[in-house]
C-alpha cells in the first residue's frame, strides 16, 4: 500500500519525474497532492515540473532522438514488447493506482491494464511493418529509381487529456516512439500517479534514457513552454480545452511544428501516420 | 587558378575567328490571345469583379503590361466559395467517381493538345524560357492531371481497404514561380478526391491559371467545381479567412505561410503548407564531377532560381573544392541569358521588378560584407526587362545571411566540408528542410548521408527531378504534408 | 571513385592515370540539351560551312578501288560541280564551298589519294594497325603504320587493342600507342577507341586517358564498323577528358567523332556541343574532325536550301 497516510508502516514511494532515464525531483522543488479517490487523504505529493524542467525534457529528448531513431525497426519493436511484458508485469501497481487515485473498480482497472499492454503489443508489432504500408516506390517517368520511406519527426510533445485514458496514453507513447520519435509527456493532473508505475516499465524495458520522458505538473502553466519551444518538432494535444488549443496551434507557427489534433484513441494505422514525416529520394538508374 | 582557355593559347593565329553564336530563334506568339480584361471564373461563368478594380500583369521579358486582371475582393471570395459548396454538396458529390477521373482525364487531354500555345503563354507572363514552359511546366501539368484522374475511382486503396471521404471547399492559393504547375498539383488531388476548389493565382502570373479555367469549361466539368480568382494578398486573405473554407492548400513563402497558419489558429479548418527551402547540395570528392557541375548548375539556375528547392547551397569536400569550383565558372560561361522566347535561353527574365530588387538588394550586401563574388563576365543581359546574371558566393560562412536566407534567385552559396558528418551537419543546418543533393559515386555513403538529412525529397546524383507519383515536401519550416504520389491525396480526404 | 591505375612509359617512367567515374543520366541530359538547341539562319550557314571543314571524307571499303578513291578525293576538292557552283553564285547568301579538312583511306590507297589531292591543302588519313579489328601481331601493326606514313599520309587512325584494354591490361594497350606514335614519325596520330566495344563511358574515360597520355593528338570514337559508333554522349565523355587533360598538362587535344553521322543537324548538335563545352578555341579542323561519308552531301543539299529557298534533291550532287 503506497498511500502516505495510511494505517501501515510500509515504506512509500515518491514519485518523481521521468526525464533521460532517470527520476529527478523537479528542479523548482514544488509538489501538489494527489488525493485518494473522492476523499481529503494524499496519496501523494508528484513533482510539479516547471518551464525549466519541460525545457531540461526537450534537449535530453533531442539528444536521444538521434540514437532512437537510427535503431532497428526490429530492436524498436523488441523494446515496446518489453514494454508490455513489464506493464504485465506490474499489473498489481497499476491497478492499485487507478482504484485508488481514480476510484476504478479492479475490473476497470484490469481493462485499463489490458488496453495498455494491448496497445504496446500492438504497435510492438507495427514497429518494422508500417513502413511498408505508408512508404511507396513510385513509378517516375525517365531512368531514375524513387522512392518515399516515413521517417521520424524528431522530439513529440504529448499534452494528456483531462479524461485520464491509460489505453490512449500508451497507445499514443507507443505509437510516437514506434517510429523513432522520442517524447516530452505532460500528464494531466487527473490521473498524473500513473507515472511512477509508467517511468519504471520504461526503465526497465531497455529503453535509452530520454527517449520517453515524463512530466507531471500543471497543464495550465506549462503547456505554452512546450508548445512554443523551437526543438519541438510536433505537438501532439489531447486536452479538449480550445483555448489551449488555439494557443498551441499560435505558437507552433514559430517553427511550423506539426499540430497533431483529434488523433484516434486506439492502436491503428493514423497514429503512427500523424508522427511521421515522409522522405522521397531519387537516383539514377544507368551505368 | 582558373586555366580556362585563353587566346594565348591558339595554335595557329586567326583560327578562332569563328564565333558560333546561334541567331535569335524566337517562338511565335501567334496562338495566344491575351485578353485585355480578365475576369473572374466562378460558378462555371467569367463574371466581373465587384469591385470594379483592376490591375497590371507584365511580361517580365520586357517590363511592358501584357494585360489587366479583376481585383477579386471578399463579395467575390464569398461568391466563389458559395458556388464550390454548391457544386460539393450537389452535381460534384453526386458523381460517380469513375466520371471525376473523366473530366480529369479531359482536362489532362486538352491541355496536351493546346501544349504549345499553354507554354508560350506562360513564359510571356512569367519568364520563364520557353524550353522550360515548353519541356517542363506544361507536360507536367498534363502527367499531373492525367495521374490524378486515375485515383479518382480507387481511393478505396489510399488507406488499405478503408474508405475516405472528401473534405469539402478548398481554398487554393499558389505562387508566381510554376504558375500552371502549382495550380495542377492543387487542383489535380484535390477534385480526384471529391473536393471542389477556389483558386488563386499569384498576382503577377495569373494568366495560365485563367486559360486553365477555359480549359475546365471546355472539358464540361459542373459550374463550380473549380472557380479561380485573381488578385493580391488581400483576396488571398479573404479566402484563407472565409468561414466555409474547409482546407486551405498554400505553396509560397514561409513567411506568408505562417501568416496564412496563424489566421487559422481559432478554426477547424486543415492546412497545407509548401513553403521556403535553403537546400544543400553536397559534392563528395569522388563525385562524377562533370555531372555534378550540371547538376549544381540545373540545381541553382533553373528556372532563375525561383524554386523552393533550389539547391542555394553547395557544399563541396575541400579536397575538391578548386578544380570544382573551376568547372562551375566554366560551366556558367555557357549559360544563355536573355529573351525568354529564344529556343536557346537557358535562364529568363526574374519575374518582377519588385524581386529583381530584392535580389540585387541581398547580393549587393553579401558583396558588401566581402564575400567573393563571381559572375561569368561575358554574360550580357538584354537593356530591357527584369534581367540578373547567374552567379555565386565563395567560401561563405555559414552564418552569412545568403548561406541562411531563402533569396529566391539566381544565387548560390558555396562552403566546403571535410568528412561526410561534417557535409551532414552543415546540410541540416537551416531552419528548412525542403531538398537536398548528394553526389558520389559510393552507394553506400549515399544512403547514409540520405537518411540522415533532414529533408523531404533527396535527389542522389541528380538535382530537380520531378514526377506526379512522386510525393513532393518538406521538413520544419518549410511546411506541413506532401504534394504528389499516393501521399499527396491524404491532405484531401478524411478517413472514415 | 577516380580509378588510379600506374604504368610505365617507354623510359620507364611512372605513368599515373586517373579517371574519374561518369554518371550516364546526368550526362545523357546534358547531352540532350546540345540537340535542342535551334540554330537558324547565319548562324545556321555558319555551321554548315564550318562543318564541311571539318570532315574526313570517308572510304573504308573491302570494295574500294583506285576509281573510287580518286572520285571521293575530286569530291574533296569541289564538293560541289562547277555547274551547280555556278548556278549558286549569284545568289546573296552564297559563299564558296570549302574543302574538307581529310580524306580517309586504307594503307593500300594513300599513295592514290596523295596524288589526287597534290596541291591542295587537304590532308590525306590513313586507318592503320590492321583497322577495325587490329587483332594481328603488334609488329605487323607497325609495320601497316610506317607503310602508310612512307607513303605519304599525313594522319594516322589507329584502333587500340580493345581486348587487352578490356582484360584489364592497360600496359599493353599504352605500350602499343607509345610505339604506333613513335611509328607515325611527323604524322598526326589518332587514336581510335571503338567506344562500342568498350560499353560504359567509365571505360570510355579510362581509354581516353590512356590514349592521351600515351600520345594521342586526337581520340576517335569509333571505326565505323561496329555499332553503336559516335554518339553524343560519348563524344560528351571524351571531350570532358580531353578539357581536363588540358587544364592539367597544357597540351591540347583534339576530337574526331566517327560513324553514324549521316545528317546536317547532328554535325549541328556536335559543334554546339564543341562550341558550349570547349568554347570556340577547339571550332577549327585542327582541333575537331567528322569522320563521315555521307555527311558531306546532307550539308551541301541544306546549304542548297538555305541559299535558294528550294529542297533540293539527291541527285543535285554527285555520290562520291
Amino acid at each position: 500500500m503506497a498511500g502516505l497516510n495510511g494505517m501501515n508502516t510500509t515504506v512509500a514511494k515518491t514519485i518523481k519525474l521521468y526525464i533521460g532515464g532517470a527520476f529527478p525531483r523537479t528542479e523548482s522543488g514544488r509538489s501538489f497532492p494527489v488525493y485518494a479517490h473522492d476523499s481529503k487523504k494524499v496519496y501523494a505529493h508528484l513533482c510539479r515540473a516547471s518551464r525549466k524542467d519541460v525545457r531540461n525534457a526537450v534537449s535530453i529528448a533531442k539528444s536521444a532522438l538521434a540514437g532512437w531513431s537510427s535503431r532497428s525497426a526490429y530492436n524498436r519493436s523488441q523494446i515496446l514488447y518489453r514494454m508490455a511484458e513489464m506493464t504485465e508485469g506490474k499489473r498489481a501497481e497499476f491497478v492499485e493506482t487507478f482504484v485508488q487515485t481514480l476510484g476504478y473498480s479492479q475490473e476497470q482497472s484490469n481493462g485499463a491494464v489490458d488496453q495498455a499492454i494491448d496497445a504496446f503489443v500492438y504497435y510492438a508489432g507495427f514497429a518494422d511493418k508500417y513502413q511498408q504500408v505508408i512508404g511507396s516506390v513510385n513509378p517516375v517517368t525517365g531512368p531514375h529509381h524513387n522512392f518515399t520511406t516515413p521517417e521520424a519527426v524528431g522530439v513529440v510533445a504529448l499534452l494528456c487529456s483531462d479524461e485520464f485514458d491509460f489505453g490512449q496514453l500508451v497507445t499514443r507513447i507507443a505509437a510516437i516512439t514506434c517510429s523513432g520519435n522520442t517524447a516530452v509527456v505532460l500528464l494531466s493532473e487527473n490521473g498524473a500517479a500513473v507515472l511512477a508505475p509508467l517511468a519504471e516499465v520504461f526503465a526497465t524495458s531497455d529503453l535509452p534514457g530520454g527517449v520517453i520522458n515524463l512530466l507531471s505538473g500543471f497543464m495550465d502553466e506549462l503547456y505554452l513552454h512546450m508548445a512554443s519551444h523551437m526543438e519541438v518538432d510536433s505537438i501532439c494535444c489531447d486536452c479538449n480545452d480550445t483555448k489551449i488549443i488555439a494557443t498551441v496551434k499560435e505558437e507552433a507557427v514559430h517553427n511550423l511544428k506539426r499540430v497533431v489534433l483529434n488523433s484516434p484513441k486506439e492502436p491503428g494505422l493514423q497514429n503512427i501516420l500523424n508522427f511521421v514525416e515522409f522522405k522521397t529520394v531519387w537516383h539514377p538508374v544507368g551505368d | 587558378m582558373n586555366k580556362t582557355i585563353s587566346a594565348n593559347n591558339k595554335k595557329n593565329a586567326g583560327e578562332t575567328d569563328f564565333v558560333f553564336d546561334y541567331s535569335p530563334a524566337l517562338e511565335s506568339t501567334d496562338m495566344v490571345k491575351i485578353n485585355k480584361q480578365n475576369k473572374l471564373f466562378i460558378n462555371g461563368k467569367w463574371t466581373s469583379g465587384k469591385s470594379g478594380k483592376f490591375f497590371d500583369t507584365i511580361n517580365p521579358a520586357n517590363g511592358e503590361k501584357l494585360a489587366e486582371l479583376t481585383e477579386a475582393n471578399a463579395e467575390d471570395v464569398d461568391r466563389a466559395v458559395k458556388a464550390a459548396r454548391k457544386a460539393f454538396e450537389g452535381s460534384w458529390s453526386k458523381l460517380a467517381p469513375k466520371q471525376r477521373g473523366r473530366y480529369l482525364f479531359r482536362i489532362a487531354r486538352i491541355i496536351q493538345e493546346r501544349s504549345r500555345e499553354i507554354a508560350v503563354l506562360e513564359t510571356m507572363d512569367n519568364g520563364k524560357p520557353i524550353k522550360e514552359s515548353r519541356d517542363f511546366d506544361i507536360p507536367q501539368v498534363a502527367a499531373h492531371f492525367f495521374y490524378y484522374a486515375g485515383w479518382a475511382d480507387k481511393l478505396e486503396y489510399l488507406f488499405n481497404g478503408r474508405n475516405v471521404s472528401p473534405i469539402g471547399v478548398a481554398g487554393q492559393i499558389i505562387p508566381w514561380n510554376f504558375p500552371l504547375l502549382m495550380a495542377a498539383w492543387k487542383i489535380a488531388p484535390a477534385l480526384a478526391a471529391g473536393n471542389c476548389v477556389v483558386l488563386k493565382p499569384a498576382e503577377t502570373t495569373s494568366l495560365t491559371a485563367l486559360l486553365l479555367g477555359e480549359i475546365i469549361e471546355e472539358a464540361g466539368v459542373p459550374p463550380g467545381v473549380v472557380n479561380i480568382i485573381t488578385g493580391a494578398g488581400a483576396t488571398g486573405a479573404a479566402l484563407v479567412n472565409h468561414p466555409d473554407v474547409n482546407k486551405i492548400a498554400f505553396t509560397g513563402s514561409t513567411e506568408v505561410g505562417k501568416i496564412i497558419a496563424r489566421s487559422t489558429v481559432n478554426t477547424a479548418k486543415k492546412l497545407t503548407l509548401e513553403l521556403g527551402g535553403k537546400s544543400a547540395h553536397i559534392v563528395y570528392e569522388d563525385a562524377a564531377l562533370d555531372q555534378a557541375v550540371e547538376s549544381v548548375v540545373n540545381g541553382i539556375y533553373f528556372n532563375q532560381g525561383h524554386v523552393c528547392c533550389a539547391g542555394s547551397r553547395l557544399l563541396v569536400e575541400e579536397s575538391i573544392a578548386d578544380i570544382f569550383v573551376t568547372k562551375l565558372k566554366r560551366r556558367m560561361t555557357s549559360l544563355r541569358v536573355g529573351d525568354p522566347l529564344d529556343k536557346n535561353t537557358d535562364v529568363g527574365a526574374i519575374n518582377s521588378a519588385g524581386e529583381l530588387k530584392k535580389i540585387k538588394g541581398l547580393i549587393a550586401n553579401a558583396i558588401e560584407d566581402g564575400i567573393e563574388y563571381y559572375e561569368p563576365e561575358a554574360t550580357t543581359l538584354p537593356q530591357k526587362g527584369y534581367y540578373l546574371k547567374p552567379c555565386f558566393f565563395n567560401n561563405v560562412a555559414a552564418s552569412a545571411t545568403i548561406c541562411r536566407r531563402e533569396i529566391f534567385g539566381p544565387v548560390l552559396a558555396i562552403q566546403t566540408f571535410r568528412t561526410p558528418e561534417e557535409a551532414i551537419q552543415k546540410a541540416n543546418d537551416t531552419t528548412y528542410g525542403l531538398a537536398a543533393g548528394i553526389w558520389s559515386e559510393k552507394g553506400s555513403k549515399i544512403h547514409k548521408t540520405a537518411q540522415a538529412l533532414k529533408a523531404g525529397v533527396i535527389w542522389a546524383n541528380t538535382y530537380n527531378k520531378f514526377d506526379p507519383s512522386s510525393p513532393f515536401g518538406g521538413y520544419n519550416e518549410s511546411g506541413w504534408g506532401r504534394e504528389g504520389g499516393r501521399h499527396g491525396l491524404l491532405p484531401y480526404v478524411e478517413v472514415k | 571513385m577516380q580509378r588510379i591505375i600506374s604504368l610505365q612509359n617507354h623510359n620507364g617512367e611512372k605513368v599515373s592515370i586517373a579517371s574519374p567515374p561518369i554518371d550516364a543520366v546526368m550526362l545523357h541530359e546534358r547531352a540532350d540539351s546540345f540537340t535542342k538547341r535551334s540554330v537558324k539562319k547565319q548562324s545556321k550557314m555558319d555551321a554548315l560551312y564550318k562543318c564541311i571543314e571539318m570532315i574526313d571524307l570517308t572510304t573504308l571499303e573491302g570494295a574500294d578501288t583506285v576509281g573510287k578513291v580518286k572520285q571521293l578525293c575530286s569530291k574533296a576538292r569541289f564538293p560541289i560541280t562547277t555547274e551547280l557552283a555556278d548556278e549558286l553564285a549569284g545568289l546573296p547568301n552564297y559563299k564558296p564551298i570549302p574543302q574538307v579538312a581529310a580524306v580517309c583511306v586504307y594503307p593500300s590507297m594513300v599513295q592514290t589519294a596523295k596524288d589526287a589531292l597534290r596541291g591542295t591543302t587537304i590532308k590525306v588519313a590513313s586507318v592503320a594497325t590492321a583497322f577495325p579489328a587490329g587483332q594481328i601481331p603488334l609488329k605487323t601493326r607497325l609495320q601497316d603504320v610506317k607503310d602508310a606514313v612512307s607513303a605519304g599520309a599525313d594522319e594516322i587512325d589507329m584502333v587500340i587493342n580493345r581486348g587487352a584494354f578490356l582484360a584489364g591490361d592497360y600496359q599493353t594497350v599504352f605500350d602499343e600507342i607509345e610505339q604506333v606514335k613513335a611509328a607515325c614519325d611527323k604524322a598526326h596520330l589518332k587514336v581510335i577507341l571503338e567506344t562500342g566495344e568498350l560499353s560504359t563511358y567509365d571505360k570510355v574515360r579510362l581509354a581516353s586517358e590512356i590514349a592521351m597520355e600515351a600520345g594521342a593528338d586526337f581520340i576517335k570514337t569509333s571505326t565505323g564498323k561496329v555499332s553503336p559508333a559516335a554518339t553524343i554522349p560519348v563524344t560528351l565523355v571524351m571531350l570532358q577528358a580531353i578539357l581536363d587533360f588540358y587544364d592539367r598538362t597544357g597540351k591540347i587535344i583534339g576530337m574526331k567523332p566517327a560513324g553514324g553521322i549521316r545528317n546536317a543537324k547532328q554535325a549541328i548538335h556536335y559543334l554546339v556541343m564543341v562550341n558550349e563545352v570547349m568554347g570556340p578555341r577547339w571550332l577549327t579542323p585542327d582541333l575537331f574532325r567528322f569522320g563521315a561519308s555521307s555527311l558531306l552531301n546532307d550539308i551541301l543539299k541544306q546549304i542548297y536550301k538555305q541559299v535558294t529557298g528550294r529542297y533540293a534533291y539527291d541527285k543535285s550532287f554527285s555520290l562520291d
